[in-house]
């Protein structure tokens, strides 16, 4: 934002170098709206920051007491909440390898072929992206009640991989069909058979989109709590659960620390993202 | 997928079946690749929504069992006792998608057009709150809009309050509980889901374009709103659709910002079904939020659609 251009059209009337306040304001109004946006966007995150190294009075973490750094040293203190973030990890691993490996099938028959069907198929990638969780949770429920299913862990793993599936097969679908197919064409030119050529040039270049989706699935499988809660049992209490049943109980700090933790690996995981894809294109 | 069918081969275009170059490949590959996942989602997507209009149509309870007795009246009954949160659900969801319309449109503009190499580090500060949990970020604005809070002493001192309340955003003391707390935290939670389609539409738009409007002497606000709104607009709409389907079935920031009286249709369902066990009830009511939500999606892409032509 900060190098915004500076106007070209400066008016014949001005001859001071230094323009007034408005004409300043004027000219960086966007800068200055999309950074009131920023803020709007990352407060959330500062307070979940801030309020993790607090000591809170009473069992609610909302108002400032003063600095501790007793959740820090003691992370998995509250009772159940270690647990729960352990079976979300295992579950959108889980949800994540079994998502990406139908879904980049999927969106290689759709980015590669002409079939009978293909509208259908689409139409079935994109329905559940359209369907609010409500409906899709409740109607899995509706399933696994009526066929007698136990509820549990593997209900909700069921539940992941599912709704994972149609952003998986969307976003690597998009880095296939902006592959330059005369790579594969070289590379058929340069004697590869077509196993060869699908190993050594087709996989690595749709590689990042197939990485992209499996974070965009862990991520949607990890912070899932609507779904998840229709889909479980009382046995079965993934993080949001935890979350979710301490807003009423009482808050934790230790949610918070989870919450930084969070927020820093996201951070560092898009960062090294963007640094390595910057990387490859200037190498 | 056309950037594969017209490779710049000898021979003039390719005949469409010939798509499947390889010799060894198959009429039957496109379907076997295809198979796990479409099946994955037919018994888990599909057959689910069967489940559910079938249970919606039953009558009996949970201990006796249920009997498919075609028994509409369950819809009548559930359109009668829950229009209101319904209506207020889309009332919501549609205030909340306009403003992150709004707030979302200058900050994807700015990432486009102004942000210079800054452009991926803001990319990745719009992302990054996305994937950190909802709930607690959720939780984080019950801190700031709590009773003696920050934001809640501020609006005080400087007789905020008061307006919220002379607009009726407001009714008491507090900013908690009330609509206006659940349409902030709706707006804020999908505002990634309108950032980035926007980005992705303003970021293709050809600066030369507008400069061309302004060698043809349209003003620079002129030139935006002839030239790069229309260019945004298929942004716009997938943004508002990311945005409104979801923020219309959600129910978390209802639960923890707002009060029984902002009580959303997706915390019903969920009360129907996990508190109440009342199922032919709950399944009839996601149906009705369903439909409701295809046929309003379906009006307003048609109706999008056709603005874009024009």
């Amino acid at each position: 934002m900060s190098t915004a251009l500076p106007s070209t059209s400066t008016s014949t009337r001005a001859p001071r170098r230094r323009r007034s306040p408005l004409a300043w304001v004027r000219e960086h109004l966007i800068a200055l709206i999309a950074a009131l946006v920023f803020l709007y966007l990352l407060l959330p995150n500062a307070v979940v920051v801030l309020f993790s190294v607090n000591q809170p009075e009473g069992r609610f973490n909302y108002t400032w007491q003063r600095f501790s750094l007793d959740a820090w040293l003691h992370p998995c203190a509250p009772a159940g909440m270690c647990s729960s973030l352990a079976l979300s990890l295992k579950i959108g691993l889980l949800a994540t390898v079994l998502a990406t490996a139908l879904g980049t099938l999927a969106a290689f028959a759709m980015a590669r072929h002409r079939f009978r069907g293909r509208s259908g198929a689409n139409l079935l990638i994109f329905l559940p992206m359209a369907t609010p969780e409500v409906v899709m949770g409740s109607s899995l429920l509706t399933l696994f009640v009526n066929l007698r299913f136990p509820l549990g862990a593997g209900t909700i793993l069921l539940a992941h991989v599912m709704f994972c599936l149609s952003f998986v097969v969307v976003t690597v679908k998009a880095r296939i069909a902006g592959l330059d197919p005369r790579l594969e064409q070289a590379a058929m030119d340069l004697y590869a058979d077509e196993k060869q050529t699908f190993l050594r040039v087709t996989l690595p270049l749709v590689a990042p989109g197939i990485g992209a989706a499996a974070l965009l699935s862990f991520a949607l499988s990890f912070d899932d709590y609507i779904i998840t809660n229709f889909n479980a049992s009382s046995s079965s209490v993934t993080f949001p659960m935890y979350v979710y049943g301490a807003a009423s109980r009482g808050t934790p700090v230790q949610i918070n620390v989870i919450g930084t933790v969070m927020f820093v690996v996201a951070l560092a995981a898009v960062g090294l993202g963007q640094l390595s894809a910057r990387r490859r294109a200037t190498a | 997928m056309t950037a594969v069918l017209d490779r710049p081969d000898a021979g003039g275009p390719v005949p469409v079946e010939d798509e499947a170059r390889q010799p060894g490949t198959r009429r039957s590959t496109p379907y076997l690749l295809l198979l796990p996942g479409a099946l994955c989602l037919a018994l888990l997507f599909l057959a689910p929504l069967v489940f559910l209009v079938s249970q919606s149509l039953q009558t009996g309870s949970l201990e006796a069992g249920y009997r498919l007795t075609f028994h509409v009246a369950t819809y009548a009954d559930v359109l009668s006792r829950y229009s209101e949160q319904l209506l207020r659900s889309l009332v919501y969801a549609g205030i909340a998608t306009l403003l992150a319309l709004a707030v979302a449109y200058p900050l994807a503009y700015a990432i486009a057009f102004k942000s210079g190499r800054w452009k991926n580090v803001l990319l990745v500060l719009v992302i990054a709150p996305f994937f950190t949990s909802f709930l607690i970020r959720t939780l984080a604005w019950q801190t700031i809009l709590t009773g003696g809070g920050p934001v809640s002493s501020g609006l005080r001192a400087v007789h905020g309050l008061d307006l919220l309340r002379a607009l009726h955003l407001i009714d008491g003391d507090q900013l908690l509980g009330t609509p206006l707390a659940v349409v902030t935290g709706l707006t804020y939670n999908f505002l990634p889901f309108m950032v980035l389609p926007l980005y992705a539409s303003l970021e293709r738009v050809d600066p030369r374009l507008v400069e061309a409007a302004g060698d043809l002497y349209a003003s620079p606000w002129t030139g935006f709103r002839k030239v790069t709104v229309p260019l945004s607009l298929p942004g716009a709409v997938a943004g508002t659709l990311l945005t409104f389907i979801p923020a219309a079935g959600d129910y978390i920031n209802s639960q923890l910002l707002g009060s029984p009286r902002t009580t959303m249709i997706g915390q019903v369902v969920a009360g129907q079904f996990l508190r109440v066990l009342n199922y032919p009830t709950a399944a009839a009511l996601s149906v009705v939020l369903m439909v409701t939500i295809v046929v309003l999606v379906g009006l307003y892409v048609r109706r999008a659609g056709t603005d874009e032509l024009l």
